[in-house]
């Protein structure tokens, strides 16, 4: 459910980039730990795009897997809830990638420049 | 008319995070330290405010801002405890926000008498999902997750429960009437956010209240401690 808000705030953050311009794509990038249904945001953000300049834009989502890092060196991909390292047992690795929710990169139209030949 | 591609790299929620910080920054200037409380719609966070303020904290000046998307009965309740309560409604039709974010605390913050308060607790939109994931400006974060909601709820709302800094376990009282297996929630809160802090509490017979006033009464001096 709020992939209602997420699509809101990153339509705010394109058009803030877009200058303008009208945007055909939007890449975006998802780490595991957003809790993000993919399906479910880009429903959204085809309903709130209308009438900015994302409306009838395309939405690229690159998931990024979750991986830890613990204090003892070990380094590891999360699989459903593993957040404790299985090597030492400490509880507080360092989230390295997943909590990513970043607008990477958008395609927009531009007009040609003038010739001036 | 060509196609051309714009480099971005900004975190979607960058703008929401931004006035997260201008709110901290008045906070800090107020010396008020700010929590948000969270939970899922029922899980008690009014009752177990109502519990904490009948008897206040100790030298801890405290005020209230109080999200809900429709209607004041919350505020109600706690005006009557005699603490300085703040209404922020998210939508004036019907239906509104699931959340409060950053923006809309902002709003808020000409009505709420910071020079008045050392610790303002922010009752969020009960919700197990969004407001996780928007920052108001707080110190901390405190969810309430009673028994009655079961065991599996770290696991169903990860986000959640691993962005708060304490887990108020509520309605402790209920446990003789409920299937509900404690030492498998607990064991799922620690799978989900190893070590987390958490407190067995009731907001009805006022157990393990004393120890959340504690930690509240900590986080302030700490933070006070750490402004001069």
């Amino acid at each position: 459910m709020h992939e209602l808000s997420l699509a809101g705030a990153v339509i705010d953050t394109v058009e803030r980039h877009a200058a303008g311009r009208r945007v055909t794509a939007v890449y975006l990038q998802v780490g595991y730990l957003r809790q993000v249904v993919p399906g479910s945001l880009e429903f959204y953000f085809e309903h709130v795009a209308r009438g900015t300049l994302c409306d009838g834009a395309r939405l690229e989502q690159e998931l990024i897997p979750a991986r830890l890092r613990c204090g003892c060196g070990r380094e590891w991909e999360l699989d459903g809830y593993d957040f404790r390292c299985a090597g030492c047992g400490a509880a507080d690795a360092t989230v390295v990638s997943g909590e990513e929710f970043l607008v990477e990169s958008i395609d927009v139209e531009q007009q040609e420049p003038a010739c001036t030949a | 008319m060509h196609r051309v591609k714009v480099r971005v790299v900004e975190d979607a929620l960058d703008a929401n995070n931004t006035i997260a910080r201008a709110n901290r920054a008045d906070f800090d200037a107020h010396g008020v330290t700010v929590v948000n409380l969270m939970s899922s719609p029922g899980a008690g966070k009014t009752t177990l405010l109502e519990a904490l303020l009948a008897d206040g904290i100790d030298g801890v000046r405290v005020g209230v801002l109080e999200g809900d998307v429709q209607g004041s009965m919350d505020a109600d309740r706690l005006a009557s405890l005699h603490v300085p309560v703040t209404q922020l409604n998210t939508d004036p039709g019907f239906g509104g926000e699931c959340h409060l974010d950053a923006n809309m605390v902002r709003s808020a913050l000409p009505e709420l008498p910071l020079h008045d308060i050392d610790l303002l607790i922010v009752e969020n939109v009960g919700n197990l999902v969004c407001p996780a994931e928007f920052h108001v400006g707080e110190d901390a974060r405190v969810m309430v997750s009673s028994v009655t909601e079961g065991e599996d709820k770290p696991l169903k709302y990860p986000l959640m429960f691993r962005t708060c800094d304490l887990v108020l376990v509520n309605k402790l009282d209920l446990m003789p009437h409920l299937d509900v297996d404690l030492e498998r929630f607990l064991h799922n809160l620690d799978v989900v956010h190893p070590d987390v802090e958490r407190m067995l509490v009731s907001a009805r017979t006022g157990e393990g209240v004393q120890a959340w006033r504690t930690w509240l009464s900590e986080l302030v001096a700490a933070r006070s401690g750490a402004a001069v």
